[in-house]
């Protein structure tokens, strides 16, 4: 495997791994992992370095939404512009164009229900490319980046075994 | 009431481990590198598999020797790993453990008064299943100097007119060596030219690093006079399942199958069936888990030696070995201070053979966040010591 994808796959999961604890749990060139780093962020490759935080155990309270966008392709452009219109705006999380039945997937972080709905009659279905919506509300998460949200998994095994 | 106790098994020791365990437990809030089994827990699709086959209530014995497709799958998985070559139907059987395993391989060959070679340090069983079959245990204690590897003129130098029986544990548990196959052509020789069997535990043989376990039992006039034992505990994350196998020729094994037979009868059904699943779908598990252990291993490695503890390179287990002797204390006295002191509990090397004296076990079956705050613990202990050891 690649330096390159050796050090990802190793931050994939945690990002707080130092230079020097990469390089030596990977067993090479502090100076080269580091170099490498740097590229791959130059490269957008690693597009940035965010926490992930379950806002449940947290005083915010937050809505969030995923919702179908059926759209008119554009001439020309396909589904990017009409992607770009979408993402652009600053409450939206996530989009992501999709195979099957609906063509754009929004992922939306409100304060409330109605500040959702607001956003989706004001400002999403007023497009002149999105012909229609569906929003659905996440009700609870359970695992998000390949992380457990729900239960504390706690090591059961006995403190000292042969 | 008269005694009811058989003597020989009133005389064999309780494990250091058990010893440990118990001043561990009484603890709160200690932090341990003690443990001897993986933090993954088994892969779903194998658990999963278990389940199903709980649900169509696949719930009785199975054959003596293990379900027939755990066998060909075991055989097969064998010959793709390490070029093993065993005929399911005759040459495997299933057992509880390796641990049920190393038992009966023992009990079906040793016989009273001979003796078996045992190199230390290593697991903590083979010694009492030697003494309950009225065999000789003779210790090899083998050296840092050698990477703690068998050599030839060790193995040349403890055998007598009565030796019958060399266990050869590598991986080990607890040095993390490893056997290469050059290591491993020169005790065959000797076992060969000696009559020697051979029980070769490879419990470990899927976690190696940078070398690609060899059995010895694919080296020339081997075959026949080797017991391989094997299992899904450690490589493939099982250990609760209590699933291992042996692998010999045919007058063996069917030895080995008949105290197994009486004795169990036969390895969990539930057990089986996952363990099916396993070894058909479990390569990338265990790729993933063998990537993970490796940069744990690399991580302590560096530590425990950027701390100044002298420590060899283990290329195999989850285990690091280093070495304690420049803070003049015992191993055994290492322990209880570390635990006492910073709370961290670490098995010590006398736990395996006196001849893991001034060395300590450290797993790194743990989490990176969970190594790192003990390893850091485990420097501010060496280093108030190696002060006062100086003073």
């Amino acid at each position: 495997m690649s330096l390159r994808m050796q050090i990802l796959e190793a931050i994939d999961q945690n990002a707080r791994f130092s230079t020097k604890e990469l390089a030596i749990m990977l067993g090479q060139d502090e100076a080269a992992v580091a170099e490498e780093i740097i590229k791959m962020e130059e490269e957008k490759v690693i597009c940035g370095y965010t926490t992930l935080i379950d806002w449940d155990k947290t005083e915010l309270s937050q809505v969030i939404a995923m919702i179908e966008v059926k759209v008119t392709p554009q001439r020309g452009q396909g589904f990017d512009k009409i992607a770009e219109r979408i993402y652009q705006f600053e409450e939206v999380d996530a989009v992501y164009l999709m195979s099957g039945s609906f063509d754009l997937t929004v992922m939306l972080r409100g304060k409330s229900l109605k500040s959702v709905a607001q956003f989706v009659s004001d400002k999403l279905s007023p497009l002149e490319s999105v012909l229609s919506t569906a929003t659905h509300f996440v009700l609870k998460k359970y695992k998000e980046h390949g992380v457990t949200l729900v239960n504390d998994n706690k090591d059961e095994r006995m403190l000292v075994t042969p | 009431m008269r005694n009811p106790l058989n003597q020989s098994v009133v005389e064999i020791k309780p494990s250091g481990i058990r010893k440990f365990f118990d001043i561990v437990s009484e603890m709160k809030d200690a932090i341990s590198l003690g443990v001897g089994e993986p933090d993954f827990p088994t892969p779903w699709h194998v658990r999963e598999e278990g389940i199903y086959s709980l649900e169509k209530g696949r719930t009785h014995y199975t054959s003596n020797a293990g379900l027939a497709e755990l066998k060909e799958e075991i055989s097969r998985f064998l010959k793709r790993r390490y070029r093993l070559e065993y005929d399911p139907c005759h040459e495997i059987m299933v057992t509880v453990g390796g641990s049920e395993a190393i038992d009966l391989a023992v009990r079906a060959m040793v016989c009273p008064g001979e003796e078996v070679i045992i190199p230390q340090p290593s697991y903590v069983s083979y010694e009492p299943c030697v003494v309950l079959a009225q065999g000789v245990p003779v210790f090899i204690p083998l050296k840092a100097e050698n990477d703690f590897r068998l050599t030839e003129e060790e193995l040349r130098a403890a055998i007598t007119e009565k030796t019958k029986m060399l266990v050869l544990p590598f991986p080990n548990n607890p040095t993390g060596a490893i056997m290469t196959r050059e290591d491993l052509a020169k005790i065959a020789r000797v076992c060969v030219e000696k009559d020697i069997v051979v029980v070769s535990d490879e419990i470990y043989s899927e976690l190696t690093y940078d070398y690609d376990h060899v059995s010895i039992a694919e080296l020339p006039g081997m075959k026949e006079r080797t017991v391989v034992i094997n299992g899904f505990s450690k490589g493939h994350a099982m250990t609760g399942w209590r699933l291992g196998y042996a692998c010999s020729s045919v007058p063996i094994i069917e030895q080995m199958l008949k105290i197994h037979q009486y004795a169990i009868m036969c390895a969990p059904t539930t057990s089986q069936y996952a363990a099916v699943e396993a070894m058909r779908n479990g390569d990338a598990d265990v790729q993933m888990m063998r990537e993970s252990y490796n940069k744990r291993r690399r991580l302590v490695l560096h530590e425990l030696r950027d701390m100044g503890l002298e420590c060899f390179e283990p290329y195999g287990a989850f285990y690091v070995f280093p070495c304690i002797k420049s803070l003049g204390m015992s191993s055994e006295e290492f322990a209880n201070r570390l635990l006492q002191e910073e709370k961290v509990a670490i098995v010590p090397g006398t736990a395996f053979g006196d001849s893991g004296e001034g060395y300590m076990r450290i797993s790194y079956a743990y989490s990176v966040e969970n190594l790192k705050k003990a390893l850091e613990r485990v420097r501010r202990f060496v280093e108030r010591h190696r002060q006062a050891a100086q003073d």
